[in-house]
């Protein structure tokens, strides 16, 4: 029992990443990786709605007719976001006005849905709180490995800290403008995920089409 | 006339869902292996695009904004903290009898576009696009263009990519770069390429 809610928490964090691996929740993982501090809130905001949604909806399960299942699982989601979202408002009103509509499209994160309707629908309501918080650290940590070299390198800061003095402020370090640009942040995961295919190869996806091979001695 | 053009042509290039937002992304790389499921699903997102943002305007415009109640002679009432509930739910509903309209209408269609309809309440593009109508305070005019261009962008975005990966499958891509990762990259580029629209002031 142990053992599986360890499973739980460490497994989707590079074995079974949700971004990487199960190709969910991509579309805030770009936009919000501009600077960590906008990262790291969304990341919290994530991850404590994809384990409390997992918690209630497995609660409610076996009150849930399979035929509205889907609305049902929204419905307890979008409470959820709400709650987040006027937290966000009163006590951090620069970040989510930073973090726009961003906060919202929490509700349509595959990553929420997906753990609520492949997990939380079948299991207790302790390991379902204990899975989505394992998804909810998956994402949260590509989100914060792809925000840590946007700004870094983008900017020079870290949690807007200077950490490399930029050129325009009398420093050396002429800051890369592509890094703060959308299309860096497609490079960056789609680097992200050779680096974590090299090391753990049975991720790998075979190809749909293979070259032929030509040997030497088949064209004599 | 005029503003609404610029609108719509900003809509589709400029601020492309897809490629300058990343909204939509799960579909966007998970159904664009081949061009005609991606065209299915681009023409569906229009269709649904076309019809929520507008519908969502006017449940801002006359429910939830603060004040928007005056006409019930409830003036000091602001319910815009019920908003992403009902956006979802409209989403959801519309979807339904989008769906239900087009089987007995236009069967053929409905048959065409399958399971994509469904999925697309999910879609993040869409309710996506309501949240930047809201953010942006359109009125119903500029959001029903602003939902039909922002609905293209994402589908000339999808079927863009779709055709680039029908090509890259004939090419030795390294290991780990496989499926996935080569598309990232493909991604990548197109919105660099898109980017030569930013400048664009309309």
């Amino acid at each position: 029992m142990a053992s599986q809610a360890k499973n739980n928490v460490i497994d989707p964090i590079i074995d079974n990443n949700p971004i990487t691996l199960q190709v969910l929740g991509i579309c805030s993982a770009l936009a919000v990786t501009t600077n960590m501090t906008a990262a790291l809130i969304m990341c919290i905001a994530l991850t404590s709605v994809t384990a409390f949604s997992g918690a209630i909806i497995s609660l409610i399960r076996h009150h849930i007719p399979s035929s509205i299942r889907i609305i049902v699982q929204m419905t307890v989601i979008a409470s959820l976001v709400i709650i987040v979202d006027q937290i966000l408002k009163a006590y951090a009103y620069e970040a989510s006005k930073q973090l726009s509509v961003f906060v919202g499209l929490i509700i349509t994160n595959c990553i929420v849905l997906g753990r609520a309707e492949a997990y939380a629908m079948k299991n207790s309501p302790g390991m379902s709180f204990l899975d989505g918080l394992g998804n909810g650290l998956g994402y949260s940590v590509v989100l914060l490995v792809v925000a840590f070299f946007r700004e870094l390198f983008g900017a020079g800061k870290l949690f807007g800290q200077t950490i490399i003095p930029v050129a325009n402020e009398g420093g050396w370090y002429v800051p890369n403008g592509l890094m703060l640009l959308p299309p860096s942040a497609f490079f960056i995961i789609g680097l992200m995920i050779w680096a974590i295919r090299s090391w753990k190869p049975q991720q790998v996806e075979a190809p749909d089409y293979q070259i032929h091979q030509v040997h030497r001695t088949e064209v004599l | 006339m005029e503003h609404y053009l610029s609108l719509f042509i900003r809509s589709i290039f400029v601020e492309n869902l897809a490629l300058a937002f990343f909204l939509g992304m799960c579909t966007f790389l998970a159904v664009s292996k081949k061009i005609e499921t991606a065209l299915g699903l681009g023409i569906a997102v229009v269709l649904v695009q076309a019809v929520t943002v507008p519908t969502n305007n006017l449940i801002y415009q006359y429910l939830l904004k603060e004040g928007a109640l005056s006409w019930a002679g409830l003036p000091d009432v602001d319910l815009s903290f019920l908003g992403l509930i009902s956006y979802i739910g409209v989403i959801a509903a519309m979807v339904q009898i989008i769906e239900m309209a087009m089987d007995k209408y236009v069967p053929s269609l409905y048959n065409a576009l399958g399971i994509f309809l469904p999925l697309i309440t999910v879609n993040c593009a869409i309710l996506g696009g309501t949240l930047f109508m809201v953010e942006r305070d359109y009125n119903l005019a500029e959001s029903a263009v602003y939902g039909v261009g922002s609905g293209l962008g994402w589908a000339l975005a999808i079927t863009a990519i779709a055709g680039i990966r029908e090509k890259l499958k004939y090419s030795d891509v390294p290991d780990g770069l496989q499926g996935l990762g080569i598309t990232f990259i493909t991604a990548g580029l197109m919105a660099l390429g898109f980017m030569a629209f930013s400048g664009i002031q309309l």
